[in-house]
């Protein structure tokens, strides 16, 4: 069994224009000790994903449908007194700006020793232990000082590190980290980053890894999902997703990027602007700039084909390659000759 | 690309007052000591991480700070009294990183991009201008339609094109692009980058491309320049600077850009340096790089490293940099 089993996910946001749908049928699983990279772009519903899993929304999201089961049992509808131990327990967030997530009114020390002795039954002089060792496991030097400093005496580096801190100080099961680096020089990021592999292999959670960066997601993760528009567009390993690209989307953005050898060439941009989450079209959400669009694309969403080991992608051009699909080409061909 | 130089820093540094404490101040040097020069229709990127001065060179060469010392040469001419920088900024201008706050939401397109007509006075009837606004929105890809919209209803790309058209307007020679794609989304960012590249062609514009991305600023310059804590410590031919760079900054720098390739991404040797980047106002005796230098000594911590070629066109601020490569 999945230690993360999350089914037919939706999440909506419902504002004065209208319902935002920002995660929109979202399945995954998570294996224990495995590095999940979301990647998207801005409001392609990868943070939401993971707010729904914590179920920390804003006040106008609403998980309106879908199952999130961590170990088997069910999270959604379980209720707040479940929801606290899980949070900071089993499953702990760290966000991308260090310096609005940490409380500018209380030391470091009292903001790490507050998950502690929550979550666990030390005593405070047990809880002050673990704190400064929690620092020491994460690179931060001098942690006796560190403990009675305030946040805005610490560096952004330091900052995420003492974050992280406080996100592992109870073992978690499953760390999620949300743009972690995206606010940090990228020296500072290269720290990061390798402590917290270091600390994967060495404590063996799962990380879900939330980040724009395609640079970040080669480095770090087994396995990657590619969000647009709400929904899972492509999901696979790391070398399929970034080497054998099956979505029209993951495959446009891969183009997009600069590269070692691209200096000198045109870059080959997406065409169009993002999605507007509260005009969505009827069929697939990248069919308006999608240079391959079908006639069926534009006015059916297409279901998930399995494209290869563990690799799915929802686009109707992987209808001709995958192996279950005599309906579906059936029906691609219907929409093309309907013209 | 002529061999000329269109713009030319000499020893150029920009100091700040900074208060610390009552009737204290201390200097904080943003920009120290820093020489380059642009030749006409050529980009030059600026990487560095924050604070390391880079946005200060490009608005002190604008003249939008004034220098502490030193001297900006652009056409042969020096930039220093008031006739001549009004004079300049006809032909040098500036897109900003942030394309929400650059823009006046009370303004509409057109009179976003018209300001550098009035403030230079570029037309001769109200027919011309409009004329202009229209050419200007047509060379960044924006319709006629926009030009009584606000910024507001525009996406984070179309309105750095407003940005961009607003550059545009004075018709120059030289722009400073201070970060102008890292707030964009990926996707956009191509098109972005294309469009600098596109203008640069079409009206022989010259760049300083100030940015952090270092695969976007390798993609697009032509030679870059490094810097760290206010100095710069290496210039070089953009190929040659990755191929083989040769300050211990630019090294680990680079190789701790992570690449969109998972095969490389685990194989490639990241040189991770140990501590953060010293506070400009505490900055370190000597080399300012040397508290985090795997290869600091004595002489490192006593004077300055000089910046000088070491190869044609190569230039480097290391004491060291013989031994160690």
């Amino acid at each position: 069994m999945a230690l993360l089993e999350v089914k037919d996910l939706k999440t909506s946001f419902f504002t004065d224009a209208g319902e935002v749908k920002a995660v929109n049928g979202v399945s995954f699983e998570l294996e224990r000790g495995k590095v999940l990279g979301i990647v998207g772009e801005s409001g392609s519903g990868k943070s939401v994903t993971a707010y729904s899993i914590m179920q920390i929304l804003a006040p106008a999201g609403k998980i309106i449908g879908g199952s999130v089961k961590l170990d088997g049992q069910e999270l959604i509808g379980s209720g707040e007194k479940v929801m606290k131990t899980v949070r900071g327990n089993k499953v702990s967030i760290i966000f991308q700006d260090p310096m609005t997530s940490l409380n500018p009114t209380y030391t470091i020390g009292s903001q790490l020793m507050e998950a502690i002795l929550l979550h666990t039954d030390r005593n405070r002089k047990q809880a002050k232990e673990r704190a400064i060792e929690m620092l020491k496991l994460v690179n931060v030097n001098e942690p006796e000082k560190r403990m009675k400093q305030y946040p805005f005496e610490l560096s952004g580096g330091m900052r995420q590190r003492v974050m992280i801190a406080m996100a592992l100080a109870c073992e978690p099961d499953i760390l999620i980290a949300d743009e972690p680096t995206t606010a940090l020089d990228v020296t500072i990021q290269a720290q990061i980053l390798e402590l917290m592999q270091s600390l994967q292999k060495e404590l063996g959670m799962a990380i879900i890894m939330i980040t724009h960066d395609l640079g970040v997601v080669a480095q770090m993760c087994d396995e990657v999902i590619v969000m647009y528009a709400g929904n899972i567009c492509e999901r696979g390993t790391a070398d399929e997703i970034f080497y054998n690209p099956q979505h029209e989307y993951t495959k446009s953005l891969m183009r997009s990027l600069p590269s070692a050898n691209s200096a000198g060439t045109r870059l080959q941009p997406i065409t169009g602007t993002p999605i507007d989450l509260l005009n969505m079209p009827k069929g697939c959400a990248f069919a308006p700039r999608c240079d391959a669009a079908m006639k069926i694309c534009i006015t059916k969403p297409s279901p998930e084909f399995e494209v290869g080991d563990n690799h799915t992608s929802r686009c109707w051009m992987c209808a001709k390659n995958a192996h279950s699909s005599g309906e579906a080409l059936m029906e691609i061909e219907g929409g093309e000759n309907n013209e | 690309m002529s061999n000329k130089p269109l713009i030319e820093v000499n020893g150029l540094s920009k100091y700040f007052d900074v208060n610390t404490g009552l009737f204290k101040t201390k200097k904080l040097k943003a920009v120290d000591n820093v020489s380059f020069a642009i030749k006409k229709g050529e980009t030059l990127g600026l990487v560095g991480e924050s604070g390391c001065g880079k946005t200060t060179v490009g608005r002190t060469i604008l003249h939008l700070y004034n220098p502490t010392s030193g001297e900006i040469i652009y056409d042969g001419k020096q930039i220093k009294s008031k006739e001549s920088i009004e004079e300049f900024r006809r032909h040098a201008t500036m897109v900003f990183q942030d394309p929400y706050s650059s823009l006046n939401p009370r303004m509409t397109v057109s009179d976003i991009i018209g300001e550098p007509l009035d403030v230079h006075k570029l037309y001769s009837s109200k027919k011309e201008r409009e004329e202009k606004i229209l050419e200007l929105m047509g060379h960044v890809g924006l319709n006629s339609e926009h030009a009584s919209r606000y910024a507001h209803e525009f996406s984070g790309g179309q309105r750095q094109r407003i940005g961009i058209a607003r550059s545009l307007a004075v018709n120059p020679d030289f722009i400073v692009c201070d970060e102008p794609v890292s707030a964009l989304d990926v996707s956009i960012q191509a098109q972005v980058i294309n469009m600098f590249e596109d203008l640069q062609d079409k009206m022989g514009l010259t760049y300083l491309f100030i940015a952090h991305d270092l695969l976007v600023v390798r993609h697009i310059s032509d030679r870059i320049a490094v810097m760290y804590l206010g100095r710069m410590v290496e210039l070089a031919d953009s190929k040659e600077i990755y191929d083989n760079p040769l300050h211990p900054y630019s090294k680990s720098l680079l190789s701790a850009v992570p690449v969109p390739d998972p095969k490389i991404a685990r194989e490639n040797a990241r040189i991770v340096l140990e501590g953060d980047i010293p506070s400009p106002l505490n900055a370190p005796s000597g080399c300012p790089f040397r508290t985090r230098c795997p290869y600091a000594t004595e002489v490192c911590a006593t004077s300055m490293p000089e910046f000088k070629e070491v190869e044609t066109g190569h230039f480097v601020a290391c004491h060291r940099v013989n031994e160690i490569n």
